[in-house]
């Protein structure tokens, strides 16, 4: 017994590195499964309140750009009125389905942490439980194109679970022909201005300049503008094949996004619920 | 250890927390490359730090870097690791019962022995950054790659602190 005692002391170092280098992959391990802690992230309030004082300061320096992308955003929203208020009156279809009522609400929230030079990047938003946001939500840019996932909730912050991670995925159209596939970001390729779109079957005929659009099926509503098309032709060897898309917004200019609220998500989760489970 | 010590490098823990996380976190090439400067504190505590102290000091300082940048666990198994690189290595290069020098700086212990002291803690560390980050074995070669294109950063922005601060002492 003594000598063991000599032993580990003698080695202590390395036993306090097992000791302490177990526990720090315990909790990577942890903190990749689907339920991760979240008392140390920055959905903590002392790290989130660090992050939101700091991105006053930071505010000011992209308020140009910010600016602009209002005003365009604006001038969209204004010819849409102008199509609406210009539709014929005499037309009065009266039709009770909850399908026609609006399905999707959206919140704004300010980005107080922003990253894209990570494997796995999270963004931090200043809206919480206490606005009505819950796990799961889609997230969506300003102008257009996707932004994520909400990944954990606390009062009043939440983190994103943003595209540019490998556990998001987002099914997605090529606009001209509905052929259906999946958004995803970082397969060899870690520019935050580009993403990938796999499993797009293999007769499909897809030029570069095609636009992506949301599908709608999940938690995003059908046909956000995502994406141009750049290359084609990404050999996968199967009968899918892999196009590379040019994103349309900016994860370094983040500054709000738009969080989407369904009506209908719970209603279709427990729907979906009682199908006999496949996967 | 007399209180000025620790004062200073409880000082030197804040000042490199805030650059890396408000300054650092934002700041990349290409996205291949992430300079991870706060790893300069762990290199540079006194030499008579007990073991035990050293790797809390490493669990603790990993612990908080993980916390801003959401990716718990990674920074803290890394630090840990860098602890135990540091230990082994001062124990095989240095004197044990002569440390003339309080904490082993560049200014302290010269240019050559400073950059292979600098370069295996620091390799030592990225490597289990980027692995445990990715944690994706059909990406490990480009994960390798960034790994080391940022040592490559970080060394030189350690020397360029070390430089800086520390070369005065040896003048």
């Amino acid at each position: 017994m003594r000598n063991l005692w000599i032993f580990v002391s003698r080695y202590n170092a390395f036993f306090f590195f097992f000791i302490f280098f177990a526990i720090g992959v315990v909790l990577t391990i942890k903190n990749n499964s689907y339920q991760r802690s979240v008392t140390l992230s920055s959905t903590n309030e002392i790290v989130g309140d660090a992050y939101g004082r700091l991105n006053v300061l930071k505010r000011y320096l992209n308020l140009g750009q910010v600016n602009d992308s209002l005003a365009m955003e604006n001038a969209k929203l204004k010819t849409q009125l102008l199509v609406l208020q210009n539709v014929d009156s005499s037309k009065v279809i009266k039709v009770s389905d909850s399908v026609n009522q609006q399905q999707y609400t959206l919140f704004a929230a300010k980005v107080i942490k922003n990253s894209i030079s990570l494997r796995n990047n999270y963004i931090t938003i200043n809206k919480g439980s206490a606005d009505g946001i819950v796990k799961d939500m889609a997230v969506i840019s300003p102008q257009t194109g996707v932004v994520g996932f909400v990944q954990d909730v606390s009062e009043h912050l939440a983190t994103i679970r943003s595209l540019l991670n490998k556990n998001t995925a987002i099914s997605v159209y090529i606009k001209k022909n509905n052929a259906f596939g999946s958004l995803v970001w970082g397969d060899g390729n870690f520019d935050f201005k580009k993403a990938l779109v796999k499993e797009i079957p293999n007769h499909f005929n897809v030029k570069v300049g095609d636009t992506v659009i949301t599908s709608g099926v999940g938690s995003f509503p059908k046909g956000i503008e995502i994406g141009r098309i750049v290359k084609t032709g990404i050999s996968t060897g199967d009968s899918f094949m892999t196009l590379e898309v040019s994103l349309f917004n900016d994860f370094s200019t983040l500054q709000y996004v738009y969080i989407v609220k369904d009506r209908l998500a719970t209603e279709q989760k427990a729907l979906e619920e009682q199908l006999p489970n496949e996967q | 250890m007399n209180s000025k010590t620790i004062l200073l490098n409880i000082f030197r823990w804040f000042v490199l927390l805030f650059v890396q996380i408000f300054l650092l976190r934002n700041l990349n090439y290409y996205n291949l490359s992430t300079p991870f400067i706060y790893i300069l504190f762990i290199l540079v505590l006194p030499f008579r730090i007990p073991n035990l102290l050293l790797f809390l000091i490493a669990f603790g300082t990993g612990l908080t870097i993980d916390a801003f940048y959401d990716t718990l666990g990674v920074h803290t198994s890394a630090c840990v690791a860098l602890a135990f690189v540091r230990i082994l290595f001062i124990s095989v290069s240095v004197n044990r019962d002569a440390f003339d020098e309080p904490e082993p700086s560049l200014g302290n212990m010269g240019f050559k022995w400073f950059l292979l002291y600098a370069f295996l803690c620091t390799i030592v560390h990225h490597i289990i950054v980027f692995v445990l980050e990715a944690f994706k074995f059909s990406e490990i070669g480009y994960t390798l790659g960034r790994a080391l294109i940022s040592v490559i950063f970080t060394l030189f922005i350690v020397l360029l602190v070390e430089f800086t601060f520390h070369n005065r002492k040896s003048n």
